[in-house]
Protein backbone atom coordinates (compact mmCIF):
# COMPACT_ATOMS: atom_id res chain seq x y z
CA UNK A 1 0.00 0.00 0.00
CA UNK A 2 1.22 3.41 -1.32
CA UNK A 3 2.53 4.83 2.21
CA UNK A 4 1.11 8.67 0.81
CA UNK A 5 -2.28 7.11 0.51
CA UNK A 6 -2.07 5.39 3.62
CA UNK A 7 -1.46 8.85 5.42
CA UNK A 8 -3.66 10.67 2.97
CA UNK A 9 -6.75 7.96 4.33
CA UNK A 10 -5.57 8.57 8.17
CA UNK A 11 -5.86 12.50 7.73
CA UNK A 12 -9.12 11.77 6.22
CA UNK A 13 -10.21 9.79 8.64
CA UNK A 14 -9.12 12.30 11.52
CA UNK A 15 -11.27 14.86 9.73
CA UNK A 16 -14.39 13.18 9.13
CA UNK A 17 -16.67 11.51 11.39
CA UNK A 18 -15.79 8.13 10.08
CA UNK A 19 -14.44 5.58 13.06
CA UNK A 20 -13.11 2.70 11.06
CA UNK A 21 -12.00 2.11 7.37
CA UNK A 22 -11.15 -1.01 5.86
CA UNK A 23 -9.85 -1.31 2.08
CA UNK A 24 -9.51 -4.56 -0.02
CA UNK A 25 -8.46 -5.07 -3.26
CA UNK A 26 -7.41 -9.22 -3.83
CA UNK A 27 -5.36 -10.67 -1.17
CA UNK A 28 -3.99 -7.10 -0.10
CA UNK A 29 -6.47 -4.78 2.70
CA UNK A 30 -6.12 -2.27 4.91
CA UNK A 31 -7.55 -1.69 7.95
CA UNK A 32 -7.60 1.85 9.67
CA UNK A 33 -9.37 2.48 13.09
CA UNK A 34 -9.75 5.81 15.16
CA UNK A 35 -10.56 3.97 18.81
CA UNK A 36 -10.31 6.24 21.66
CA UNK A 37 -8.29 9.04 20.62
CA UNK A 38 -5.74 7.00 18.33
CA UNK A 39 -5.58 5.92 15.23
CA UNK A 40 -4.43 2.22 14.75
CA UNK A 41 -3.51 0.83 10.77
CA UNK A 42 -3.40 -2.74 10.03
CA UNK A 43 -2.41 -3.76 6.97
CA UNK A 44 -2.39 -7.30 5.88
CA UNK A 45 -0.40 -7.56 1.93
CA UNK A 46 1.63 -6.29 -0.36
CA UNK A 47 0.58 -2.73 -1.86
CA UNK A 48 -2.15 -2.06 -4.56
CA UNK A 49 -4.29 0.67 -5.47
CA UNK A 50 -7.51 0.73 -4.26
CA UNK A 51 -11.02 2.35 -4.39
CA UNK A 52 -11.73 4.30 -0.30
CA UNK A 53 -15.07 2.34 0.69
CA UNK A 54 -16.10 2.80 4.09
CA UNK A 55 -19.35 2.63 6.31
CA UNK A 56 -19.29 6.13 6.93
CA UNK A 57 -21.19 8.01 9.84
CA UNK A 58 -20.87 11.10 8.01
CA UNK A 59 -19.32 11.66 4.10
CA UNK A 60 -16.03 11.45 3.24
CA UNK A 61 -14.99 13.86 0.43
CA UNK A 62 -13.16 12.32 -2.24
CA UNK A 63 -9.26 12.03 -2.41
CA UNK A 64 -8.19 13.41 -5.50
CA UNK A 65 -6.88 16.70 -5.68
CA UNK A 66 -9.55 19.20 -7.38
CA UNK A 67 -7.91 19.74 -10.71
CA UNK A 68 -9.54 23.77 -10.93
CA UNK A 69 -9.62 26.64 -8.75
CA UNK A 70 -11.23 26.30 -5.36
CA UNK A 71 -14.01 28.63 -4.76
CA UNK A 72 -13.63 29.32 -1.11
CA UNK A 73 -16.19 31.03 1.27
CA UNK A 74 -15.95 34.16 2.07
CA UNK A 75 -17.99 34.09 5.10
CA UNK A 76 -20.57 32.19 7.51
CA UNK A 77 -23.51 31.79 6.61
CA UNK A 78 -26.75 29.45 5.00
CA UNK A 79 -25.24 28.29 1.40
CA UNK A 80 -28.49 28.68 -1.27
CA UNK A 81 -27.84 26.98 -4.98
CA UNK A 82 -30.81 28.94 -6.33
CA UNK A 83 -32.43 32.71 -6.10
CA UNK A 84 -35.57 31.59 -4.63
CA UNK A 85 -36.83 28.31 -3.53
CA UNK A 86 -38.89 27.70 -6.79
CA UNK A 87 -36.28 29.07 -9.26
CA UNK A 88 -33.61 27.15 -11.03
CA UNK A 89 -29.95 26.95 -9.36
CA UNK A 90 -27.08 29.74 -10.18
CA UNK A 91 -25.19 27.15 -12.10
CA UNK A 92 -25.32 23.36 -12.55
CA UNK A 93 -21.99 21.12 -13.28
CA UNK A 94 -20.40 21.32 -16.45
CA UNK A 95 -21.76 24.80 -17.11
CA UNK A 96 -19.62 27.53 -17.84
CA UNK A 97 -18.96 30.64 -16.42
CA UNK A 98 -17.36 33.96 -16.47
CA UNK A 99 -15.38 36.02 -13.56
CA UNK A 100 -18.29 38.13 -11.53
CA UNK A 101 -21.32 35.36 -12.52
CA UNK A 102 -23.35 34.56 -9.33
CA UNK A 103 -22.79 31.20 -8.35
CA UNK A 104 -24.79 30.69 -4.57
CA UNK A 105 -26.18 33.13 -2.57
CA UNK A 106 -24.49 32.87 0.97
CA UNK A 107 -27.82 34.23 4.01
CA UNK A 108 -26.08 35.45 6.93
CA UNK A 109 -28.65 37.55 9.56
CA UNK A 110 -31.32 37.69 6.82
CA UNK A 111 -29.25 39.34 4.45
CA UNK A 112 -28.77 37.41 1.19
CA UNK A 113 -25.32 37.75 0.20
CA UNK A 114 -24.36 36.49 -3.58
CA UNK A 115 -21.10 34.89 -4.30
CA UNK A 116 -19.67 35.52 -7.79
CA UNK A 117 -17.32 33.64 -9.37
CA UNK A 118 -13.75 34.84 -9.04
CA UNK A 119 -12.51 33.40 -12.42
CA UNK A 120 -13.84 32.09 -16.01
CA UNK A 121 -14.38 28.28 -16.14
CA UNK A 122 -16.11 25.22 -16.27
CA UNK A 123 -17.89 24.22 -12.86
CA UNK A 124 -16.32 20.57 -12.22
CA UNK A 125 -17.65 20.23 -8.36
CA UNK A 126 -20.19 21.49 -6.45
CA UNK A 127 -18.97 21.05 -2.64
CA UNK A 128 -22.35 22.33 -0.53
CA UNK A 129 -25.74 21.02 -0.57
CA UNK A 130 -28.53 23.68 -1.06
CA UNK A 131 -29.57 24.76 2.57
CA UNK A 132 -26.59 23.41 4.36
CA UNK A 133 -24.77 25.90 6.62
CA UNK A 134 -21.21 26.79 5.68
CA UNK A 135 -18.01 28.65 7.66
CA UNK A 136 -15.24 30.82 6.83
CA UNK A 137 -13.29 29.31 4.12
CA UNK A 138 -15.10 26.31 3.19
CA UNK A 139 -14.77 25.06 -0.08
CA UNK A 140 -17.92 25.56 -2.51
CA UNK A 141 -17.26 24.92 -5.85
CA UNK A 142 -14.28 23.89 -7.76
CA UNK A 143 -13.62 25.89 -11.57
CA UNK A 144 -11.71 24.52 -14.01
CA UNK B 1 -30.65 25.94 31.37
CA UNK B 2 -29.91 27.05 27.82
CA UNK B 3 -29.38 23.89 25.34
CA UNK B 4 -26.60 25.23 22.86
CA UNK B 5 -24.21 28.39 23.34
CA UNK B 6 -21.97 30.10 21.13
CA UNK B 7 -18.37 30.83 22.74
CA UNK B 8 -17.37 33.65 21.01
CA UNK B 9 -13.91 33.96 21.95
CA UNK B 10 -10.34 31.81 22.41
CA UNK B 11 -7.95 30.93 23.95
CA UNK B 12 -7.82 29.80 27.83
CA UNK B 13 -10.92 31.97 28.39
CA UNK B 14 -12.76 30.24 25.49
CA UNK B 15 -11.72 26.74 27.26
CA UNK B 16 -13.12 27.62 30.52
CA UNK B 17 -16.25 28.97 29.21
CA UNK B 18 -16.67 25.72 27.64
CA UNK B 19 -15.59 23.83 30.55
CA UNK B 20 -18.61 25.57 32.55
CA UNK B 21 -20.96 24.85 29.71
CA UNK B 22 -19.93 21.06 29.92
CA UNK B 23 -20.92 21.15 33.41
CA UNK B 24 -24.43 22.86 32.95
CA UNK B 25 -24.85 19.88 30.53
CA UNK B 26 -25.14 22.85 27.74
CA UNK B 27 -24.46 22.10 24.02
CA UNK B 28 -21.26 24.27 22.87
CA UNK B 29 -20.20 25.87 19.62
CA UNK B 30 -16.58 27.53 18.82
CA UNK B 31 -16.26 29.98 16.93
CA UNK B 32 -13.21 31.01 15.75
CA UNK B 33 -10.53 32.54 12.63
CA UNK B 34 -9.19 30.67 10.72
CA UNK B 35 -5.56 30.78 12.83
CA UNK B 36 -7.01 28.87 15.23
CA UNK B 37 -8.30 25.71 14.43
CA UNK B 38 -6.25 23.42 16.44
CA UNK B 39 -7.89 25.71 19.80
CA UNK B 40 -7.66 23.00 22.41
CA UNK B 41 -11.90 24.49 23.10
CA UNK B 42 -12.24 24.05 19.31
CA UNK B 43 -11.40 20.63 19.43
CA UNK B 44 -13.43 19.77 22.16
CA UNK B 45 -16.20 21.64 21.32
CA UNK B 46 -19.44 19.50 20.12
CA UNK B 47 -19.97 21.75 16.98
CA UNK B 48 -17.50 24.73 15.17
CA UNK B 49 -17.58 27.48 12.82
CA UNK B 50 -14.85 29.04 11.26
CA UNK B 51 -15.81 33.01 11.41
CA UNK B 52 -12.90 34.68 9.35
CA UNK B 53 -9.37 35.10 8.55
CA UNK B 54 -6.50 35.98 11.44
CA UNK B 55 -7.25 39.43 11.60
CA UNK B 56 -9.47 39.69 14.87
CA UNK B 57 -11.14 41.99 13.21
CA UNK B 58 -12.38 40.46 10.73
CA UNK B 59 -13.46 37.27 12.81
CA UNK B 60 -13.25 37.63 16.30
CA UNK B 61 -14.88 41.36 16.62
CA UNK B 62 -16.91 40.50 13.29
CA UNK B 63 -20.33 41.42 14.42
CA UNK B 64 -22.25 39.98 11.72
CA UNK B 65 -19.85 36.76 11.33
CA UNK B 66 -20.04 35.98 15.06
CA UNK B 67 -24.11 36.42 14.78
CA UNK B 68 -24.55 34.55 11.73
CA UNK B 69 -22.35 31.18 13.01
CA UNK B 70 -24.86 31.60 15.92
CA UNK B 71 -27.98 31.67 13.39
CA UNK B 72 -26.56 28.85 11.56
CA UNK B 73 -26.12 26.18 14.82
CA UNK B 74 -29.34 27.51 15.88
CA UNK B 75 -27.66 28.46 19.17
CA UNK B 76 -29.65 29.78 22.28
CA UNK B 77 -26.99 32.12 23.82
CA UNK B 78 -23.60 33.78 22.85
CA UNK B 79 -20.89 34.41 26.03
CA UNK B 80 -18.25 36.77 24.74
CA UNK B 81 -15.46 35.65 27.51
CA UNK B 82 -13.63 38.81 28.35
CA UNK B 83 -11.54 41.87 25.52
CA UNK B 84 -13.22 41.15 22.06
CA UNK B 85 -16.38 42.27 22.01
CA UNK B 86 -17.64 41.57 25.46
CA UNK B 87 -17.95 45.00 26.38
CA UNK B 88 -19.36 46.15 22.84
CA UNK B 89 -22.95 47.77 23.74
CA UNK B 90 -23.93 47.87 19.63
CA UNK B 91 -22.73 43.70 20.00
CA UNK B 92 -25.10 43.26 22.39
CA UNK B 93 -27.80 44.99 21.32
CA UNK B 94 -27.80 42.95 17.73
CA UNK B 95 -27.18 39.90 19.65
CA UNK B 96 -30.42 40.36 21.45
CA UNK B 97 -32.44 41.84 18.52
CA UNK B 98 -31.32 38.70 16.73
CA UNK B 99 -33.00 36.47 19.03
CA UNK B 100 -29.93 35.40 20.96
CA UNK B 101 -29.20 35.51 24.69
CA UNK B 102 -26.05 37.46 25.39
CA UNK B 103 -24.40 36.19 28.25
CA UNK B 104 -23.77 39.46 30.53
CA UNK B 105 -24.88 43.12 31.52
CA UNK B 106 -27.81 45.14 29.18
CA UNK B 107 -26.60 46.74 26.17
CA UNK B 108 -27.42 50.14 28.32
CA UNK B 109 -24.92 49.08 30.81
CA UNK B 110 -22.30 48.58 28.52
CA UNK B 111 -22.71 52.01 26.96
CA UNK B 112 -23.05 53.70 30.39
CA UNK B 113 -19.59 52.01 31.59
CA UNK B 114 -17.66 51.88 28.43
CA UNK B 115 -17.54 55.61 28.70
CA UNK B 116 -15.09 56.17 31.65
CA UNK B 117 -16.45 59.23 32.38
CA UNK B 118 -20.10 58.74 32.64
CA UNK B 119 -18.88 56.00 34.36
CA UNK B 120 -17.35 57.94 37.03
CA UNK B 121 -20.88 60.28 36.92
CA UNK B 122 -22.93 57.28 37.62
CA UNK B 123 -20.88 55.98 40.47
CA UNK B 124 -20.41 59.24 42.38
CA UNK B 125 -24.52 59.37 42.10
CA UNK B 126 -24.48 56.42 43.81
CA UNK B 127 -22.32 57.55 46.39
CA UNK B 128 -18.51 55.62 45.35
CA UNK B 129 -15.77 57.90 46.01
CA UNK B 130 -13.99 58.62 43.18
CA UNK B 131 -10.90 60.02 42.20
CA UNK B 132 -10.33 63.18 42.48
CA UNK B 133 -10.49 64.88 38.54
CA UNK B 134 -12.07 66.97 35.96
CA UNK B 135 -15.39 65.02 36.35
CA UNK B 136 -15.84 65.91 32.63
CA UNK B 137 -14.07 65.88 29.01
CA UNK B 138 -11.49 68.28 28.40
CA UNK B 139 -11.84 71.20 26.23
CA UNK B 140 -9.48 72.91 23.50
CA UNK B 141 -9.06 75.52 26.06
CA UNK B 142 -5.47 75.28 27.68
CA UNK B 143 -6.29 78.05 30.20
CA UNK B 144 -9.26 76.14 31.33
CA UNK B 145 -7.57 72.66 31.03
CA UNK B 146 -4.64 74.45 33.16
CA UNK B 147 -6.85 75.52 35.83
CA UNK B 148 -7.97 72.01 36.24
CA UNK B 149 -5.02 70.18 36.86
CA UNK B 150 -3.79 72.88 39.13
CA UNK B 151 -7.08 72.30 41.41
CA UNK B 152 -6.36 68.76 41.16
CA UNK B 153 -2.41 69.09 41.92
CA UNK B 154 0.49 67.80 39.84
CA UNK B 155 0.75 65.04 39.22
CA UNK B 156 -2.20 64.35 36.86
CA UNK B 157 -3.01 61.82 34.42
CA UNK B 158 -4.69 62.02 31.22
CA UNK B 159 -6.94 59.61 30.40
CA UNK B 160 -9.17 58.47 27.19
CA UNK B 161 -13.16 59.06 27.96
CA UNK B 162 -13.19 56.04 25.63
CA UNK B 163 -10.27 53.83 27.12
CA UNK B 164 -10.03 51.61 29.74
CA UNK B 165 -7.69 48.61 30.75
CA UNK B 166 -4.67 50.77 31.07
CA UNK B 167 -4.99 52.13 27.60
CA UNK B 168 -5.01 55.22 26.66
CA UNK B 169 -3.20 57.44 29.77
CA UNK B 170 -0.81 60.23 30.15
CA UNK B 171 0.90 61.25 33.57
CA UNK B 172 2.11 65.07 33.33
CA UNK B 173 3.98 65.79 36.40
CA UNK B 174 4.32 69.59 35.69
CA UNK B 175 2.12 72.81 34.00
CA UNK B 176 4.30 73.13 31.18
CA UNK B 177 4.16 69.44 29.64
CA UNK B 178 0.57 69.67 30.39
CA UNK B 179 -0.71 70.88 26.65
CA UNK B 180 1.31 68.95 24.39
CA UNK B 181 0.70 65.73 26.18
CA UNK B 182 -3.72 66.52 26.49
CA UNK B 183 -3.26 66.74 22.61
CA UNK B 184 -0.71 63.36 21.82
CA UNK B 185 -3.17 61.62 24.03
CA UNK B 186 -6.10 62.63 22.28
CA UNK B 187 -4.52 61.76 19.02
CA UNK B 188 -3.78 58.31 20.08
CA UNK B 189 -7.18 58.33 21.74
CA UNK B 190 -8.56 58.63 17.99
CA UNK B 191 -6.69 56.03 16.71
CA UNK B 192 -7.37 53.55 19.31
CA UNK B 193 -11.04 53.92 20.23
CA UNK B 194 -12.36 56.59 17.70
CA UNK B 195 -12.82 58.74 20.18
CA UNK B 196 -10.98 61.71 21.20
CA UNK B 197 -12.52 62.52 24.37
CA UNK B 198 -10.27 62.86 27.52
CA UNK B 199 -10.27 64.05 31.06
CA UNK B 200 -7.91 64.50 33.94
CA UNK B 201 -7.72 62.18 37.18
CA UNK B 202 -5.12 63.26 40.08
CA UNK B 203 -2.15 60.54 39.53
CA UNK B 204 -1.65 58.70 42.55
CA UNK B 205 2.23 58.12 43.68
CA UNK B 206 1.77 54.86 45.49
CA UNK B 207 -1.57 52.98 44.89
CA UNK B 208 -2.60 49.40 45.13
CA UNK B 209 -4.80 48.28 42.49
CA UNK B 210 -7.69 47.10 44.44
CA UNK B 211 -11.37 45.29 42.78
CA UNK B 212 -14.25 43.73 43.93
CA UNK B 213 -16.28 41.10 42.17
CA UNK B 214 -20.09 40.98 42.04
CA UNK B 215 -22.62 39.04 40.72
CA UNK B 216 -26.33 40.22 40.12
CA UNK B 217 -29.32 37.97 38.47
CA UNK B 218 -32.38 39.27 36.72
CA UNK B 219 -34.40 39.40 39.76
CA UNK B 220 -32.41 42.13 41.52
CA UNK B 221 -30.59 40.19 44.02
CA UNK B 222 -26.58 41.23 43.93
CA UNK B 223 -23.95 39.94 45.92
CA UNK B 224 -20.44 40.67 46.27
CA UNK B 225 -17.48 37.79 46.21
CA UNK B 226 -14.68 40.38 47.85
CA UNK B 227 -11.94 41.73 46.85
CA UNK B 228 -8.69 40.91 44.29
CA UNK B 229 -5.63 43.02 44.59
CA UNK B 230 -3.81 43.74 41.01
CA UNK B 231 -0.94 45.50 42.15
CA UNK B 232 1.75 43.92 40.30
CA UNK B 233 1.36 45.24 36.81
CA UNK B 234 3.52 46.03 34.22
CA UNK B 235 2.11 48.83 31.63
CA UNK B 236 -0.98 49.24 33.09
CA UNK B 237 -1.10 45.31 32.52
CA UNK B 238 -1.96 43.19 35.27
CA UNK B 239 0.69 40.12 36.00
CA UNK B 240 -0.07 38.41 38.97
CA UNK B 241 -3.33 39.01 40.85
CA UNK B 242 -4.40 37.56 44.24
CA UNK B 243 -7.29 37.23 46.88
CA UNK B 244 -7.96 38.32 49.56
CA UNK B 245 -5.83 41.75 49.50
CA UNK B 246 -3.56 41.90 52.04
CA UNK B 247 -4.33 44.37 54.63
CA UNK B 248 -7.97 44.75 54.02
CA UNK B 249 -9.61 43.84 57.03
CA UNK B 250 -13.30 42.14 57.24
CA UNK B 251 -15.22 45.10 58.27
CA UNK B 252 -13.70 47.09 54.82
CA UNK B 253 -14.25 44.21 52.93
CA UNK B 254 -18.16 44.28 53.82
CA UNK B 255 -18.40 48.08 53.77
CA UNK B 256 -16.94 48.31 50.23
CA UNK B 257 -18.63 45.37 48.93
CA UNK B 258 -21.90 46.78 49.84
CA UNK B 259 -21.19 49.95 48.17
CA UNK B 260 -20.28 47.91 44.76
CA UNK B 261 -23.61 45.83 45.65
CA UNK B 262 -26.03 49.21 46.26
CA UNK B 263 -24.25 50.60 42.71
CA UNK B 264 -25.45 47.59 40.95
CA UNK B 265 -28.80 47.54 42.07
CA UNK B 266 -28.88 51.35 41.44
CA UNK B 267 -27.58 50.87 37.56
CA UNK B 268 -29.99 47.45 37.04
CA UNK B 269 -26.64 45.81 37.00
CA UNK B 270 -27.22 42.10 35.40
CA UNK B 271 -24.40 39.37 35.23
CA UNK B 272 -21.13 39.19 36.89
CA UNK B 273 -18.82 42.32 36.84
CA UNK B 274 -15.73 43.73 38.58
CA UNK B 275 -15.33 47.37 40.20
CA UNK B 276 -11.83 48.17 40.01
CA UNK B 277 -10.66 51.27 42.75
CA UNK B 278 -6.80 52.38 43.68
CA UNK B 279 -6.35 52.25 47.51
CA UNK B 280 -4.25 54.78 48.93
CA UNK B 281 -3.73 55.55 52.71
CA UNK B 282 -6.41 53.96 53.41
CA UNK B 283 -8.81 55.51 50.66
CA UNK B 284 -10.61 53.94 48.03
CA UNK B 285 -11.32 55.47 44.69
CA UNK B 286 -13.32 54.16 41.74
CA UNK B 287 -11.61 54.37 38.47
CA UNK B 288 -13.63 52.26 36.37
CA UNK B 289 -16.18 49.60 36.26
CA UNK B 290 -15.32 46.02 33.79
CA UNK B 291 -18.41 44.92 32.88
CA UNK B 292 -17.93 41.07 31.96
CA UNK B 293 -15.55 38.16 33.52
CA UNK B 294 -11.91 38.90 33.75
CA UNK B 295 -8.66 37.34 33.50
CA UNK B 296 -8.04 37.12 37.22
CA UNK B 297 -11.56 35.22 38.36
CA UNK B 298 -10.11 32.08 39.17
CA UNK B 299 -8.38 33.69 42.21
CA UNK B 300 -11.85 34.50 43.81
CA UNK B 301 -13.43 31.08 42.36
CA UNK B 302 -10.24 29.66 45.14
CA UNK B 303 -11.01 31.23 48.20
CA UNK B 304 -14.89 31.36 47.67
CA UNK B 305 -15.43 27.94 46.14
CA UNK B 306 -17.98 29.72 43.58
CA UNK B 307 -17.86 28.97 40.23
CA UNK B 308 -18.08 32.45 38.49
CA UNK B 309 -18.44 31.70 34.60
CA UNK B 310 -20.91 28.94 35.56
CA UNK B 311 -23.04 31.57 37.55
CA UNK B 312 -23.14 33.89 34.53
CA UNK B 313 -24.56 31.13 32.32
CA UNK B 314 -27.21 30.44 35.09
CA UNK B 315 -27.71 34.06 35.91
CA UNK B 316 -28.00 34.92 31.93
CA UNK B 317 -30.24 31.89 31.60
CA UNK B 318 -32.97 33.90 34.11
CA UNK B 319 -32.05 31.52 37.40
CA UNK B 320 -32.16 33.79 40.98
CA UNK B 321 -29.29 33.66 42.66
CA UNK B 322 -28.88 30.78 44.61
CA UNK B 323 -26.28 32.40 46.81
CA UNK B 324 -27.20 34.69 49.61
CA UNK B 325 -24.76 37.09 50.95
CA UNK B 326 -24.38 35.32 54.58
CA UNK B 327 -23.52 32.38 51.92
CA UNK B 328 -20.03 34.14 50.90
CA UNK B 329 -17.23 32.42 53.09
CA UNK B 330 -13.49 33.62 52.02
CA UNK B 331 -11.13 30.59 53.14
CA UNK B 332 -7.04 30.80 52.62
CA UNK B 333 -5.67 32.70 49.81
CA UNK B 334 -5.04 32.48 46.27
CA UNK B 335 -2.09 33.93 44.18
CA UNK B 336 -2.59 33.89 40.23
CA UNK B 337 0.10 33.97 37.57
CA UNK B 338 -0.54 35.46 34.21
CA UNK B 339 1.58 32.82 31.87
CA UNK B 340 2.44 35.11 28.73
CA UNK B 341 4.42 33.95 25.60
CA UNK B 342 6.95 36.65 25.88
CA UNK B 343 10.92 36.93 26.24
CA UNK B 344 11.05 37.13 30.35
CA UNK B 345 13.54 40.39 29.86
CA UNK B 346 12.53 42.03 26.84
CA UNK B 347 9.05 41.33 27.25
CA UNK B 348 9.13 40.71 23.08
CA UNK B 349 6.02 38.22 22.35
CA UNK B 350 7.36 34.94 21.50
CA UNK B 351 4.95 32.97 19.04
CA UNK B 352 5.83 29.39 18.15
CA UNK B 353 5.36 26.12 18.59
CA UNK B 354 5.35 24.66 22.06
CA UNK B 355 7.45 21.51 21.85
CA UNK B 356 7.15 19.98 25.08
CA UNK B 357 4.35 20.91 27.82
CA UNK B 358 4.22 19.60 31.66
CA UNK B 359 1.63 21.29 34.00
CA UNK B 360 2.30 21.14 37.25
CA UNK B 361 -0.40 19.77 39.69
CA UNK B 362 -0.96 18.55 43.02
CA UNK B 363 -3.35 20.05 45.72
CA UNK B 364 -4.41 23.79 45.83
CA UNK B 365 -2.59 23.76 42.17
CA UNK B 366 -4.96 25.17 39.16
CA UNK B 367 -3.93 25.95 35.58
CA UNK B 368 -6.10 27.42 33.17
CA UNK B 369 -4.41 27.12 29.78
CA UNK B 370 -5.23 25.94 26.41
CA UNK B 371 -1.85 25.06 25.51
CA UNK B 372 -0.28 21.73 24.50
CA UNK B 373 2.07 19.56 23.43
CA UNK B 374 2.50 20.21 19.77
CA UNK B 375 0.25 23.72 19.81
CA UNK B 376 1.57 26.48 17.70
CA UNK B 377 0.76 29.71 19.70
CA UNK B 378 0.02 32.54 16.64
CA UNK B 379 1.59 36.32 16.46
CA UNK B 380 -2.06 37.75 15.96
CA UNK B 381 -3.91 37.66 19.59
CA UNK B 382 -2.70 38.15 22.42
CA UNK B 383 0.39 36.68 24.62
CA UNK B 384 -1.70 34.81 27.27
CA UNK B 385 -1.08 31.05 27.15
CA UNK B 386 -2.12 30.12 30.59
CA UNK B 387 -2.95 30.86 34.14
CA UNK B 388 -0.81 29.28 36.96
CA UNK B 389 -3.77 29.40 40.46
CA UNK B 390 -1.76 28.41 43.17
CA UNK B 391 -4.55 28.39 46.81
CA UNK B 392 -3.33 27.62 50.59
CA UNK B 393 -4.56 28.23 54.12
CA UNK B 394 -1.85 31.51 54.27
CA UNK B 395 -0.48 33.95 51.77
CA UNK B 396 3.08 32.69 52.63
CA UNK B 397 2.11 28.89 51.53
CA UNK B 398 0.14 29.90 48.59
CA UNK B 399 3.33 32.07 47.36
CA UNK B 400 5.44 28.90 48.15
CA UNK B 401 3.26 26.63 46.56
CA UNK B 402 3.25 28.95 43.49
CA UNK B 403 7.39 29.05 43.55
CA UNK B 404 7.12 25.32 43.21
CA UNK B 405 4.22 24.63 40.71
CA UNK B 406 6.64 27.24 39.20
CA UNK B 407 9.69 24.82 38.90
CA UNK B 408 7.66 21.82 38.09
CA UNK B 409 6.26 23.81 35.00
CA UNK B 410 7.88 22.66 31.70
CA UNK B 411 6.96 24.88 28.13
CA UNK B 412 9.46 24.76 25.88
CA UNK B 413 9.99 25.82 22.35
CA UNK B 414 8.70 29.50 23.10
CA UNK B 415 9.73 32.10 25.81
CA UNK B 416 7.62 32.39 28.63
CA UNK B 417 7.59 34.48 31.66
CA UNK B 418 7.76 32.04 34.08
CA UNK B 419 11.21 32.46 35.21
CA UNK B 420 10.00 36.49 36.19
CA UNK B 421 7.01 35.17 38.08
CA UNK B 422 9.85 32.92 40.37
CA UNK B 423 11.63 36.23 40.72
CA UNK B 424 8.24 37.59 41.87
CA UNK B 425 6.81 35.19 44.41
CA UNK B 426 10.03 34.98 46.24
CA UNK B 427 11.00 38.90 46.28
CA UNK B 428 11.21 40.08 49.76
CA UNK B 429 8.69 43.18 49.50
CA UNK B 430 6.57 41.26 47.43
CA UNK B 431 6.14 38.56 50.19
CA UNK B 432 5.88 41.55 52.84
CA UNK B 433 2.27 42.40 51.12
CA UNK B 434 0.88 45.90 49.62
CA UNK B 435 3.28 46.72 47.06
CA UNK B 436 2.07 49.47 44.81
CA UNK B 437 1.35 49.24 41.40
CA UNK B 438 4.63 51.13 40.40
CA UNK B 439 6.59 48.37 42.25
CA UNK B 440 7.82 46.50 38.85
CA UNK B 441 8.50 49.15 37.19
CA UNK B 442 10.99 50.55 39.83
CA UNK B 443 12.42 47.19 40.37
CA UNK B 444 12.99 46.58 36.96
CA UNK B 445 14.77 50.24 37.09
CA UNK B 446 17.22 49.46 39.27
CA UNK B 447 18.07 46.27 37.73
Amino acid sequence: MDIRKVKTLIELLENSGVVELEIREGDSSIRINRGGGSTTVVTTAPPAAAPVSAAPAAPVQPEAAPTGTVLKSPMVGTYYSAPSPDSSPFVRLGQTVKEGDTLCIIEAMKIMNPIEAENAGTVVEILVENGHPVEFDQPLFVIA
Amino acid sequence: MFDKVVIANRGEIALRILRACRDLGIKTVAVHSAADRELKHVRLADESVCIGPAAPADSYLNIPAVIAAAEVVDAVAIHPGYGFLSENADFAERVERSGFVFVGPKAETLRLMGDKLSAIAAMQAAGVPCVPGSGRPLTDNNEDNAALARGIGYPVIIKASGGGGGRGMRVVHSEGALRNAIALTRREAATAFQNDSVYLEKFLEHPRHIEFQVLADHHGNVIHLGERDCSMQRRHQKIIEEAPAPGIDAATRQRMGMVCVEACKRIGYRGAGTFEFLYENGEFYFIEMNTRIQVEHPVTEMVTGIDLVKQQLLVAAGEPLAIRQEDVQFSGHAVECRINAEDPQTFRPSPGTISLYHPPGGPGVRIDSHIYAGYTVPPYYDSLIGKLICHAGTRDAALARTYNALTELVIEGIDTNAPLHMDLVTDAAFIQGGTDIHFLERRQAQS
